[in-house]
């Protein structure tokens, strides 16, 4: 097994860690930290990628390269946006989980404008 | 490849293709410079342009008789990126710019900016977010490159989910951080897909990924990792969870669109995957997945949309519903030969006849809340006497989702309706009828109180709901008028249709 194979793995595995604690966790920020990891997972997948699909001459082939960074911002930018809403849901409600059921009482004004 | 070749015809209307791109984003941009105080202004300016450039796409695309292709810089594949916009693209670019402009104009009741008063933050958020959804939609319908989908897609995602929570209630944000939680889940799988091919093919252009892909692990893997994301992010039953309190708790005129639009852009990469990239064996073993999954959205979507209490979550659930049927286009598409086209136009004619009738149905929603001060269906007698315009207009789209003639929604489920028939896949058609019954029975459920006198009339808590009550009624008529649309539409929808490839492969 060299590096290549073994970071590929590590990237796998990475992506089922995340996804299994994007899916188990009820925390919010639990689950976006999982996604952070299943992300990382694929960045990590994309190097190998890189490093495996690399020609003569090069080190590395610089398409995933490119991939990466963009999909980092991107990825960034998405944990930016769900954090801030927790912290308004948490400023709102004094919990980081979702309510167990949406309110059915029938007082309940949400329907108004 | 034919992508790349291009005639002298289509190079000079493919100009086209990145000025509808860039227009909206510019737009938002040229908000961010001017404040907020003139973001309504920009918003206004930017739709018509950018109805008049759909409008020119769809007329290239259907005079040509092929798909536009513009080359980003001149680089061809596998080193630059394509646009492209065959029939279903310009139909739906033209259906997007018509639902945009359309909610935009309702929205200036609710969002507009009187001159003089101070800026609010609400409205510029929603301003520049309604341009950076179309920019991001258009750059979806445009895209034939998996990594730049998957940024439109992203993009799309991070326009969409502040206009559930516009109001800055707790059961919105808690609606959006759940929404965007299920759409990082789709985003993430899709990455790690679109990752998986590029290592086993060495290309992400859709063109060639699909004259290379085969079907072996690799594909499987990463188109079924693709799948599942996009499905996650279209809410196809059982991953709808998210769905209905994010477009029930949106202001009108974002669920309008949300339901109308956003939900389609990652069905419509679905399509991509399945019917222009994969091979048609593997399609042929993946499609009765889908449309098995398409069934279970419209009976569970249809049931739970009749034991709705409340207009807007009514209308959400219906939106679960009427997602199955767009799946209808998989196995019918996949399975039949001759069949093929007619089930491709009637998907395609599915996906933009509700856009029409979905948006109509939210803004009347919207009008009804309006006018009672609440959207609770029990309360609903004597409501045809106070706004009687909105109730029309939520009964045209009702007209539409349940499949009656004459409308877009009876053409659209009368072509898969005949291709399931025809290719003998009874149990779809099954399902299709009894989807249609059951969106009779929802659509009812508000048009019979709302058209009963009541005892005492309801108290209107506003009157002047005029101009926003045209604009849902001009949307319902479109999605009704779609049914006298000429065979042309037809022949426009099936310009670089997979199903033409299938039938004759050259």
């Amino acid at each position: 097994m060299n590096a290549i194979t073994l970071a590929g793995l590590g990237g796998a595995a990475l992506v089922g860690l995340g996804l299994y604690g994007l899916v188990t966790h009820p925390h919010l920020l639990r689950k976006i930290i999982a996604f952070n990891v299943m992300g990382g997972g694929v960045f990590l997948l994309f190097g190998a990628i890189a490093r495996r699909g690399a020609v003569a001459g090069t080190g590395a082939d610089p398409v995933p390269h490119a991939l990466v960074i963009t999909g980092i911002v991107v990825a960034f930018s998405a944990t930016a946006l769900a954090v801030a809403l927790l912290l308004r849901v948490f400023r709102d409600t004094q919990s980081p989980f979702f309510p167990a059921d949406p309110p059915r009482d029938p007082s309940d004004r949400s329907g108004a404008i | 490849m034919t992508l790349i070749a291009l005639n002298p015809i289509s190079v000079s209307a493919s100009v086209l293709l990145p000025a509808i791109l860039v227009l909206p984003v510019a737009g938002v941009l040229l908000g961010f410079v001017l404040g907020g105080r003139r973001t309504v202004l920009t918003a206004l300016i930017v739709a018509p342009i950018g109805v008049a450039l759909a409008a020119a796409i769809v007329f290239a695309v259907w005079r040509d008789n092929q798909a536009l292709v513009y080359v980003i810089g001149g680089w061809s594949p596998p080193l630059g990126v394509a646009l492209r916009a065959d029939g279903f693209s310009a139909a739906m670019l033209a259906t997007t710019a018509a639902v945009i402009s359309a909610t935009g104009w309702f929205a200036l009741g609710s969002f507009g900016q009187a001159v003089g008063a101070s800026e609010t933050r609400v409205t510029f958020a929603f301003w520049t977010l309604l341009l950076a959804v179309w920019a991001a939609l258009n750059g979806v319908f445009l895209g034939w490159d998996l990594f730049n989908l998957y940024v439109s897609l992203e993009m799309l995602t991070f326009a969409a989910v502040p206009l559930v929570c516009l109001d800055g209630r707790a059961t919105t944000l808690i609606a959006a951080l759940r929404y965007l939680l299920f759409a990082l889940f789709g985003s993430a799988l899709y990455l790690l897909g679109a990752t998986l091919l590029y290592g086993a093919y060495g290309a992400l252009d859709i063109g060639l990924l699909s004259s290379r892909i085969r079907p072996e692990p690799a594909a499987w893997i990463a188109l079924a990792a693709m799948t599942a994301g996009l499905l996650a992010k279209t809410a196809l039953f059982p991953l709808h969870l998210w769905l209905p309190p994010a477009h029930a708790g949106a202001p009108p005129p974002a669920s309008a669109m949300l339901s109308a639009l956003v939900v389609k852009a990652s069905f419509f990469l679905i399509v991509r995957l399945w019917l222009n990239l994969a091979p048609a064996q593997m399609t042929a073993e993946i499609a009765p997945i889908l449309g098995a999954m398409g069934a279970g959205a419209i009976i569970v979507g249809s049931a739970l949309a009749l034991r709705q209490a409340r207009l807007k979550l009514l209308v959400a659930y219906s939106t679960v519903a009427q997602i199955g049927y767009l799946f209808m286009i998989f196995p019918l598409v996949a399975g039949g030969r001759a069949e093929a086209n007619s089930a491709w136009v009637g998907g395609a004619l599915q996906a933009v006849s509700h856009a029409f009738a979905k948006a109509a149905m939210f803004l009347s929603a919207g009008l009804i809340a309006q006018a009672l001060g609440h959207d609770r269906i029990a309360e609903f007698r004597g409501l045809g006497r106070i706004a009687a315009p909105a109730v029309l207009a939520f009964g045209l789209g009702g007209v539409s989702l349940m499949g009656l003639p004459p409308s877009g929604g009876f053409v659209a489920k009368w072509l898969l309706l005949t291709a399931a028939i025809q290719s003998g896949q009874w149990a779809w058609a099954i399902i299709m009828v009894v989807g249609g019954l059951l969106a009779a029975g929802y659509v009812y459920r508000v048009i019979a109180p709302a058209l009963t006198p009541a005892r005492e009339m309801p108290h209107a808590a506003s009157a002047s709901v005029s101009s926003g009550a045209a604009l849902a009624l001009a949307l319902a008529l479109l999605a009704v008028l779609l049914g006298f649309a000429p065979p042309d539409l037809a022949r426009l929808l099936l310009v670089g249709a997979p199903a033409a490839k299938m039938e004759a492969p050259r």
